[in-house]
């Protein structure tokens, strides 16, 4: 019984879009770390945002405990720093859908230092092509820097590696 | 030892509110577009570190106060961040120095604190050493590209390396009180952080043409409340709302 909750709980909490990439919800890019049912028949959701001052944390929470609640549910969200996040939780469809976006998902494995240097290849999420450059460490949200592909020569954002 | 962890939270806290506020002045300001993005990016990640710092202070301390009460409502004397913080902007030149200065110490500083004895302050370090990390590269490529670049932008730099350069003795200060945090392991021993930050810049700096800081007269005070009379103006600026409008939300 308390299982079946807590799954159609994670269902209702799972299916909330990210606001800044609607694209994509929280738990295709590991924001939502689990729901569990409490104690007291409460559903537990543990959210860890991606970088410590997205702006975007609050409007996520408030998104699941919405979505939680429309559900029938009595929710409590708790934000949860350690371990940190990292673009290795995103999820394979997760990045599918950022590059069906148009958003070029963080090369796997993206975690490493060679990464966090710049020393990868990011292909074009529109032509595939593989010769693009940066144009900017830093894009339009806290989790995305930019570049532009040589090939079709369309700018794109990408999500950077942490 | 909790009224020392929790002074040395909010040194901690304050550094970044108010770097982080800093470098918000540059959004729409910066010589381009990218780095109209990349300084306010900067600042957010700052004052989420801040933030995460300042609501575990407030639980340290019990008495109610909590990250608004503390970022906000206190005055200029009870600010304890390193002087350094607080200094104006300057040129872009003089930004992206600062920035790398302080980037650089604060990645070896999360290196340390991410192993912390005190669950909170190791996660808040977790998170923190990704974004120092991504900010001293971005600020090392500037110090060497405007270091090494034309006779202007070189000129610039290693004026900048000179305003600096006699408050960073004071990252390598442990306040009253904070030697203890860090012998029970909570927080690194800044002291001993000197040596590799020193080689960390002067690495960069054999690349970028520029003359390695003297760190031996040192500017102190931030610690103990005594700021710059930059600091004041600060302040009017990040606590007016709270100022004109006691305890508004929204």
């Amino acid at each position: 019984m308390v299982n079946s909750q807590a799954i159609r709980a994670w269902s209702a909490a799972s299916a909330v879009l990210d606001p800044e990439v609607p694209a994509v919800t929280v738990a295709d890019l590991g924001i939502l770390r689990s729901v569990e049912m409490d104690e007291y028949g409460r559903a537990v959701a543990r959210v860890t945002p991606t970088y410590s001052g997205c702006p975007a944390v609050l409007a996520i929470e408030l998104a699941i405990e919405a979505a939680l609640r429309d559900a029938g549910f009595d929710p409590v969200i708790e934000r949860s720093l350690t371990p940190a996040w990292t673009t290795d939780w995103i999820t394979d469809l997760g990045r599918e859908k950022l590059r069906a976006y148009g958003i070029a998902p963080p090369v796997a494995g993206s975690s490493s230092k060679r990464a966090l240097f710049g020393d990868v290849q990011v292909s074009c999420p529109r032509c595939s092509a593989k010769d693009t450059s940066k144009l900017s460490e830093f894009g339009s949200t806290a989790c995305k820097a930019h570049y532009r592909c040589n090939s079709c020569l369309e700018p794109f954002d990408y999500f950077k590696c942490i | 030892m909790q009224k020392g962890l929790f002074s040395a939270l909010l040194q901690l806290a304050d550094d970044h509110l108010v770097l982080g506020h800093r470098l918000s002045e540059w959004c729409g300001h910066a010589p381009m577009l990218e780095e109209d993005l990349a300084l306010p990016n900067i600042a957010l990640d700052l004052i989420g570190q801040a933030r995460s710092l300042y609501t575990y202070a407030g639980e340290i301390e019990g008495v109610g106060r909590d990250e608004d009460a503390l970022a906000f409502c206190r005055i200029e004397r009870e600010y304890q961040n390193l002087l350094i913080c607080e200094l104006p902007n300057g040129d872009f030149a003089q930004t992206i120095l600062r920035q790398f200065y302080f980037s650089s110490f604060m990645l070896l500083f999360w290196e340390q604190a991410q192993n912390s004895s005190d669950a909170t302050v190791a996660a808040v370090a977790g998170k923190a050493i990704k974004e120092a990390k991504y900010h001293r590269r971005h600020c090392g490529e500037w110090v060497i590209r405007l270091g090494d670049g034309t006779d202007e932008s070189a000129r610039r730099m290693q004026a900048s390396c000179e305003i600096l350069e006699p408050y960073l003795g004071e990252l390598f200060n442990n306040s009253y009180g904070s030697l203890e945090i860090s012998q029970s392991g909570v927080l690194p021993d800044r002291s001993l952080l000197q040596e590799p930050w020193l080689i960390d810049v002067m690495e960069v700096f054999q690349a970028a043409n520029l003359n390695i800081p003297d760190l031996t007269h040192a500017h102190k005070g931030g610690r103990e409340g005594r700021h710059t009379e930059a600091m004041g103006h600060l302040l009017a600026q990040l606590q007016y709302m709270q100022r004109s409008f006691p305890d508004m939300a929204w």
